[in-house]
């Protein structure tokens, strides 16, 4: 078995009493789409920003590529290949999507500290970014604010920025709330190529999409993960059935 | 060319920026005209005055490119004006009085030229900015205003409190500083030598704008967590724009004491950094003329209303609101895009 690109072991994070994520371990394993599932308050986001650096957990670790993060922050992490979307999507508003994808390609490049040249005429930076605004959909909008997309083109906004940063691996948190069936239907298709380029950790609560994308599924509860496995077996599991697919259903 | 007139799409983009490269077009060229005008019909104390505005418009250049681009609110940009003034004070009076500054590990006798002493001034302004903004933007939103505000006032007590350079009472620039090739001493020249400077600012602002550190400032303002997920870290990013923004806050402070011939504490009081905060509101936070549009508004008021009523300040107060509620692009929002922002 391939060496697993992102690797948790043991992870915990806790506000005051509550136990956000209660000794979490989990991998994400080269070209697979890994579902982390359950229902509200679970800790999903919660997770997902201690693997990006926003949070810091209170004990485990988490390694990419067998590299140790301790220590890296958000930005670092970033520049190591974590490309992230947002729950609540997050762009810079004022600029336009080709601003917005330029602004990644150029965290990447990580030569931001260049004070002269017009950025907007930087092949080095339009090149790659036009090329993911195409890959996620986007184009004819490059030059559309991203205050004026609609909801699911945002989305498709973060699902190019993450492009352009050159993935290793893609943090999705819930990459298709709100989008209609049309565009969640899309933009899984999107994803479904997406993973052999980088692999995704994928929290959704579509579960329709879940369980047409994902290899594996998580399933979250009160932060503990009570089950991992292939659509099938978590489909079949009774405990997930009593405490998170029974009650959606 | 402002954050506004950047992010636009190109299609509106062309039609507003044509509006807004005329008008700005036109305040540059209003503020060269009026000068020369007032010259040529002997009015002095009017080309003193333009010469203010375009100093002052210099100042709000500096703010504007932490507070326009960056979003950073700065309540304490008097101690960058205040120690350009004081540094071209210091330097010229050491000279004039024949006082060496320093003797070890050279002698240093101070200097009245122009340019050593804007490029002084220069350091002094980035050194302070840097080690203020590096406290001060461990902080955000109010504690950032707080903060800044506080580093101004202990600069400016420091000042009122340190006898060698005049104390509470200033220090007099007997001679103005001399630049090569000119007559400082004649107040149309000085006052093109101070219009080539702001336009010079104005320049280095607008391509910092469009750099690939121009677009992470803005995002800074815009989305600091998107920035961090991108990979740019925004602190270092506000970091430079703040040292680059005392530099040149300093440079018009060494102005403004060769235009005045004189050095004061108020210099460095919280006034003035409010003052620079209400030229921008004025003109439009974030877009490049804005310091200009707002300082030139500001000046004629103060010159018009004072002469009117010793309670200018009630009238312009009330002008104030009605720009922050009714245009919030300012004067050449308002102008430039013909709509208001409510
Ligand atoms: N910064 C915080 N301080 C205190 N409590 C927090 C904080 N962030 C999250 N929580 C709590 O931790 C728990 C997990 O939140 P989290 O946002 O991770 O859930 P989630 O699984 O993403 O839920 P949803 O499906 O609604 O997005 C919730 O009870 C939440 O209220
Ligand atoms: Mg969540």
């Amino acid at each position: 078995m391939a060496e697993p690109t992102l690797d948790i072991r043991g992870l915990s994070k806790s506000f005051g009493a509550l136990k956000a994520t209660d000794d979490v371990s989990l991998d994400l394993r080269p070209g697979e789409i890994h579902a982390l599932i359950g229902p509200n308050g679970a800790g999903k986001s919660t997770l997902i920003k201690q693997i990006s650096g926003e949070i810091a957990p209170d004990a485990g670790e988490i390694r990419l590529d067998g590299r140790r993060l301790s220590g890296v922050d958000a930005a670092g992490r970033a520049r190591l290949g974590m490309a992230r979307s947002f729950q609540v999507s997050s762009v810079a508003s004022e600029f336009t999507v080709l601003q917005n994808v330029v602004l990644a390609a150029q965290g990447a490049s990580g030569a931001t500290f260049r004070f002269f040249r017009p950025v907007m005429r930087d092949t080095a930076l339009l090149d790659p970014a036009r090329d993911c605004i195409a890959q996620a959909g986007l184009m004819g909008r490059e030059d559309v604010p991203a205050a004026a997309l609609a909801h699911g083109e945002r989305r498709k906004l973060e699902i190019a920025m993450a492009l352009a940063l050159r993935p290793r691996l893609f943090l999705l948190d819930e990459p298709m709330a709100g989008m209609g069936t049309e565009g969640a239907r899309a933009l899984g298709d999107l994803l479904d190529g997406l993973r052999h380029r980088a692999p995704i950790l994928l929290v959704e609560h579509d579960m329709d999409a879940v369980f047409r994308l994902s290899d594996r599924i998580s399933v979250l509860v009160y932060g503990r993960i009570i089950a991992t496995g292939t659509p099938g077996e978590i489909r079949a599991d009774p405990e997930v059935q009593r405490v998170y697919l029974g009650e959606e259903a | 060319m402002s954050a506004a007139e950047i992010t636009a799409a190109p299609e509106r983009q062309r039609g507003r920026m044509n509006r807004a490269q005329i008008v700005n077009a036109a305040l540059a060229l209003g503020l060269v005209g009026f000068g020369l005008g007032v010259w040529a019909m002997g009015e002095i104390f009017l080309v003193t005055l333009a010469t203010k505005v375009a100093i002052l418009a210099i100042a709000g250049a500096g703010l504007n490119l932490v507070l326009g681009f960056g979003g950073l609110v700065s309540f304490g940009h008097s101690a960058y004006f205040g120690l350009g003034g004081y540094t071209a004070g210091i330097l010229a009076h050491h000279a004039l009085n024949y006082t060496p500054m320093f003797e070890w590990p050279f002698l240093f006798e101070g200097t009245t030229s122009m340019p050593v002493i804007w490029i002084t001034a220069m350091i002094v302004g980035a050194l302070a900015a840097a080690m203020i903004g590096a406290l001060s933007l461990r902080t955000a939103g109010v504690y950032f205003i707080m903060i800044t505000l506080a580093f101004g006032q202990m600069i400016f007590y420091f000042a009122i409190s340190w006898p060698a350079y005049g104390g509470e009472d200033g220090l007099p620039i007997y001679v103005r500083n001399g630049f090569p090739g000119l007559n400082t001493l004649d107040p149309i020249q000085f006052f093109g030598l101070v219009c080539a400077v702001l336009f010079a600012v104005l320049a280095l602002i607008a391509i910092l704008a469009r750099s690939r550190f121009g677009l992470a400032l803005q995002a800074a303002r815009q989305n600091r967590q998107r920035l961090m997920a991108v990979g740019i870290r925004p602190g270092g990013v506000l970091l430079v724009a703040f040292v680059i923004s005392g530099a040149i806050t300093a440079l018009a402070g060494a102005l403004y004491a060769d235009l005045n011939r004189f050095v004061s504490p108020s210099m460095l009081s919280w006034h003035l950094s409010g003052e620079l905060l209400v030229f921008l509101i004025l003109g439009g936070t974030g877009r490049l003329f804005a310091p200009l549009a707002g300082a030139g508004l500001y000046i004629a008021l103060e010159h018009l209303l004072g002469g009117v009523s010793d309670h200018w300040q009630l009238f312009f107060g009330l002008l104030l609101l009605a720009v922050v509620l009714f245009a919030r692009g300012g004067v050449i929002g308002f102008l430039a895009e013909g709509k208001r922002h409510g």
